[in-house]
């Protein structure tokens, strides 16, 4: 049932195996920072997926050295590109989550999101 | 064993085992610091500093008697995630074992757009990284959405956490200046740590301009450039404190910085776009490739996301800690 | 090129740069120069809507010097033009209906920084609307989901800090799936540009190559998405986030965010897989069932709830699952019936937050249903208003409601037997259970009640918010009296993206 190149792909199965690491931290912890930990391993899940796509065995990063222009002396460019993009998104997505439990510890006093919720039930308006 | 139990607590051994498992923190009572002070709430909805209404709360959740429900659902909820995991799992090895093999070059995304990429990027866009050429010349509407992605979470983060005093009842700020001075707080006049500040910040940012400016010769760029500079910055502030940094960094700098660099970033490759697509004659040149000055756009570019990279790592820095800069 | 086919670009990069120069403004001055963008942009919509209906066909327009298959694109068709026109026009209405509201509820120095979030949120929408690039598409997503996030806490009162972090969840899981679907797909095509991957899905699948994985990322992407639009087991976030945050914030939330996450999956649908492909595959089916029970669902739990602006934030979820169930029809016809139902949803959701507002201010600011016990006398316009957006949504005729109900049970009668039959029950009983939850607020509003409940509120002390609320009743008849052209709209439109 499985294809043929599950064993050539290691990089991806990593990638994957990794994601899911990722997602069942965000699902079974109830600790808000624990869960900011497992999104963020998610993305870099995505990210190794992404870079290993753009990956060719054998050539070098894409930048021109002694004026050789030909396609075969470099990886494709564009997975590296997008990489790029995604980390700054993924910085940006880590900060703004972080600051929002501090505000919620500082209101509430805990980090756990289920007490979290009974609080807010409790004192919400 | 001939010990006595209650001399126990005065050996080596007990001492090493609590220090070895993290019981007792070793510098206690070594080392000055500062008392941790009940933080006032200030918070609207927070009536819950008596301690009766939280233990409750406790009880509510981990009294597990009482609590069957709740024991259960988390059981259901815990094997359930578990299973959709590996469902993941399944479901995306299966579409990975069907993918190209990795790393050969006959991949279906090894095609005419990486090629032309290669080929002709040096020559169109000025660029010796092509990465560069790729993400600030081919493909610039994505990188400048990327600018604002970080512009809009610095925004973000700045109406969650920036501490404002005008408008506030007396009491209010009383207390806002109590919490800010307890964040504040810092061990002033760490001699190591200074010294190695005054060593490793001025080289930090040096190399953080150097990666900036060659971000079209070498790997590198405005991403990665600001994110160095941004620790240097950060590291700055740890070293000597708020009173320094404010000398040259407050949040009017960041403004003018940010929004300078990427109105800059707007307008420059606006002209860029509205001549592109129009077919019209653009002024900017390539340029000779390997030039510092050269690559038409790209360096000024790198310049402005470098800016905005930098003045957004070190607001994050100074917002989380202190509430503004 | 004639002058007129640069306003897709211009609409973007005014709103992108009107966000950036706020930030550094009073607040004031940033209302006034995000109205002018606003306005600005609307009227550049409908201009470049008359063009292309004039000529009759879309076009693309390169972001810079290089074409197709390497440099970035945007594209333009009568659909596209006539969304952005109409978004911003929503856009407007649910900001001058809160603007009372936005002042009491954000910190004043804080101000300017809302209409950022306002114009960078409307920037995304316009380039989830018009890119013709998928990476550019997720780029945008992610601004929309922040500016989102923030729309939500900056009314830091209340739940709304645990409905912004359990958004970002959802949003982040929904944003990661999708991204994981475009990095396989590009594996798959080696393009981002739509029309290329396009071609590259056909070449596949007429060889039978990939097909196990193309499904994978058909079905990512769908449910990526979904869960960013809160389609109905995934919408924990929504009754907190909507219930709230500030009025302008729940309207433009409602009405606006989750949209343009629709509309770009009809996009992928279309311009990137092709609707023959997709119709085929049985993701449609998912998103079908998920759709069904969300409508009953949402309804179920709106007619549970107490409390307006939560109920009508579970109304919410059960007009998602309409969205959904006429896309998973898979016939042309269910998706012009969505695509209606967007702009009617769009319409009447953003007019009951906005008059929910208005008749919690004339009871003392409680949201319960024993509070508003004759809100309706006490605050007449936004009484009436409300009234209103109920019969709309519960498919009166004459109002907008009627036609994209009307719509998604005609488009049924093409589909599978079984589709039409499950599709023409579910219609049956959410209408019912809408005539419930909503005329029981109807009747509340309009019971006479002893003694004084709350400030009496005239027309004349909130111009602004009445005008607002005129305007909207005014957009639903529209949409509910002269829905011909308006389908007919769509349909050339959805021509144009084939």
């Amino acid at each position: 049932m499985l294809g043929t190149s599950v064993f050539t792909n290691y990089e991806e199965v990593t990638a994957v195996i990794l994601f899911a690491i990722g997602f069942s931290t965000l699902l079974l912890h109830k600790n808000l920072i624990r869960k900011i930990i497992g999104m963020n391993i998610m993305d870099t899940a995505i990210y190794l997926f992404l870079a290993s796509k753009g990956y060719i065995s054998g050539r070098a990063a894409p930048i021109i050295t002694n004026g050789v222009m030909e396609t075969e002396a470099y990886i494709n460019p564009v997975p590296s590109g997008l990489v790029l993009t995604g980390i700054v998104v993924s910085v940006s997505v880590t900060a703004l989550m972080l600051s929002l439990t501090i505000r919620l510890y500082r209101r509430y006093h805990t980090l756990n999101l289920d007490e979290i919720a009974i609080l807010s039930r409790k004192g919400g308006k | 064993m001939s010990r006595q139990r209650k001399n126990y607590e005065e050996t080596k051994q007990y001492h090493f085992l609590q220090w070895l498992f993290g019981k007792e923190d070793y510098l206690n009572g070594h080392i000055e610091m500062k008392e941790e002070e009940e933080e006032e709430i200030i918070e609207d909805t927070a009536q819950f500093s008596d301690e009766v209404q939280r233990k409750r709360i406790y009880e509510r959740l981990y009294n597990l008697d009482k609590n069957r429900e709740m024991k259960f659902f988390n059981k259901i909820y815990a094997v359930v995630s578990v299973l959709f995991c590996l469902c993941f799992i399944g479901i995306m090895l299966l579409a990975v074992s069907y993918l190209p093999r990795f790393g050969e070059a006959s991949n279906p995304d090894n095609n005419e757009v990486s090629e032309r990429y290669i080929e002709k990027g040096q020559e169109e866009t000025g660029a010796v990284n092509i990465v560069t050429g790729m993400i600030l010349d081919y493909r610039a509407f994505d990188t400048f959405g990327e600018s604002n992605v970080l512009f809009i979470a610095a925004c973000c983060v700045t109406i969650l956490l920036r501490t404002d005093y005008s408008k506030k009842s007396k009491e209010q700020k009383k207390i806002l200046r109590a919490q800010n001075e307890d964040r504040n707080y810092e061990p002033k006049n760490d001699v190591i740590l200074q010294k190695v500040a005054f060593f490793l910040v001025p080289l930090i940012l040096i190399f953080g301009i150097y990666v900036i400016l060659n971000g079209h010769l070498s790997p590198g760029g405005g991403f990665s450039g600001g994110a160095i500079m941004g620790a240097g910055l950060i590291l700055y502030l740890n070293a000597y404190g708020f009173a320094k940094t404010e000398r040259f960094f407050t949040s009017k700098t960041y403004k003018v910085i940010t929004v300078g660099a990427l109105s800059f970033y707007c307008l420059a490759k606006s002209y860029s776009f509205f001549t592109g697509a129009n077919h019209l004659h653009s002024i900017i040149s390539a340029g000779t490739p390997g030039k510092i000055i050269s690559a038409g756009l790209i360096l000024p570019l790198n310049i402005c996301v470098g800016l905005v990279v930098t003045c957004t790592m070190y607001s994050f820095y100074a917002l989380f800690r202190k509430g503004g800069y | 090129m004639e002058f007129v086919r640069n306003f897709p670009f211009f609409c973007i990069i005014l709103s992108m740069f009107s966000g950036v120069v706020s930030s550094v403004l009073s607040g004031k001055n940033a209302k006034r120069l995000t109205f002018f963008s606003l306005t600005a942009i609307l009227v550049m919509s409908f201009a470049l809507l008359s063009h292309l209906m004039a000529a009759g066909e879309s076009y693309t327009y390169m972001m810079g010097h290089f074409p197709a298959p390497w440099g970035n694109e945007i594209r333009a068709g009568v659909l596209e033009a006539f969304m952005a026109g109409f978004f911003s026009l929503i856009m407007i209405l649910s900001l001058i209906g809160g603007l009372n509201h936005i002042r009491e509820d954000v910190e004043e120095t804080k101000v300017n920084l809302y209409f950022v979030l306002i114009d960078l949120l409307l920037s995304s929408l316009l380039a989830l609307i018009y890119t013709n690039d998928l990476f550019t598409a997720y780029v945008f997503v992610e601004i929309n989901t922040i500016a989102a996030c923030g729309l939500i806490m900056i009314h830091t009162k209340g739940r709304t800090l645990l409905a912004a972090v359990r958004y970002m969840i959802f949003a982040l899981l929904g944003s990661g799936l999708f991204l994981l679907g475009i990095s396989t797909l590009y594996d798959l095509t080696g393009h981002l540009l739509m029309e290329n991957m396009k071609e590259s899905v056909a070449v596949l699948i007429s060889k039978g190559e990939y097909g196990v994985p193309l499904l994978i990322v058909i079905s990512f992407m769908s449910i990526g998405l979904a869960i960013k639009c809160a389609l109905y087991p995934f919408h924990a976030w929504l009754p907190d986030a909507y219930g709230y945050s500030t009025a302008s914030s729940s309207a433009i939330l409602s009405s606006l965010v989750s949209k343009g996450y629709i509309f770009l999956l009809i996009k992928v649908f279309y311009r990137v897989i092709g609707f023959e492909i997709i119709a085929e595959s049985k993701i449609l089916n998912i998103l079908f069932l998920f759709g069904v029970a969300g409508m009953i669902m949402g309804s179920i739990s709106a007619m549970k709830e107490n409390d307006i602006r939560r109920m009508i934030a579970f109304s919410s979820v059960a007009q998602i699952g309409y969205i959904f169930m006429g896309i998973g029809l898979g016939t042309e016809a269910g998706i012009i019936a969505s695509l209606f139902h967007i702009l009617s949803h769009a319409a009447t959701k953003s007019l009951l937050f906005i008059a929910g507002v208005g008749l919690t201010d004339a009871s003392g600011k409680k949201k319960d249903f024993a509070s508003l016990r004759g809100a309706g006398y006490r605050n007449k316009v936004a009484g009436v208003a409300f009234t209103i957006g109920s019969l709309s949504m519960v498919g009166m005729p004459m109002f907008s409601g009627f036609i994209s109900k009307f719509l998604f049970s005609t488009a049924s009668l093409s589909a599978v037997p079984a589709k039409t039959l499950l599709t023409l029950i579910s219609l049956a009983v959410s209408t019912i259970l809408n005539a419930v939850y909503f005329l029981r607020l109807t009747i509340f509003l309009y019971t006479p009640v002893e003694g004084n409940h709350g400030a009496k509120m005239e027309w004349k002390t909130q111009k602004k918010f009445s005008l607002a609320l005129g305007c909207f009743v005014a957009v639903n008849l529209v949409l509910g009296l002269f829905s011909q052209p308006i389908v007919n709209i769509i349909e050339t439109g959805l021509k144009m993206f084939g």
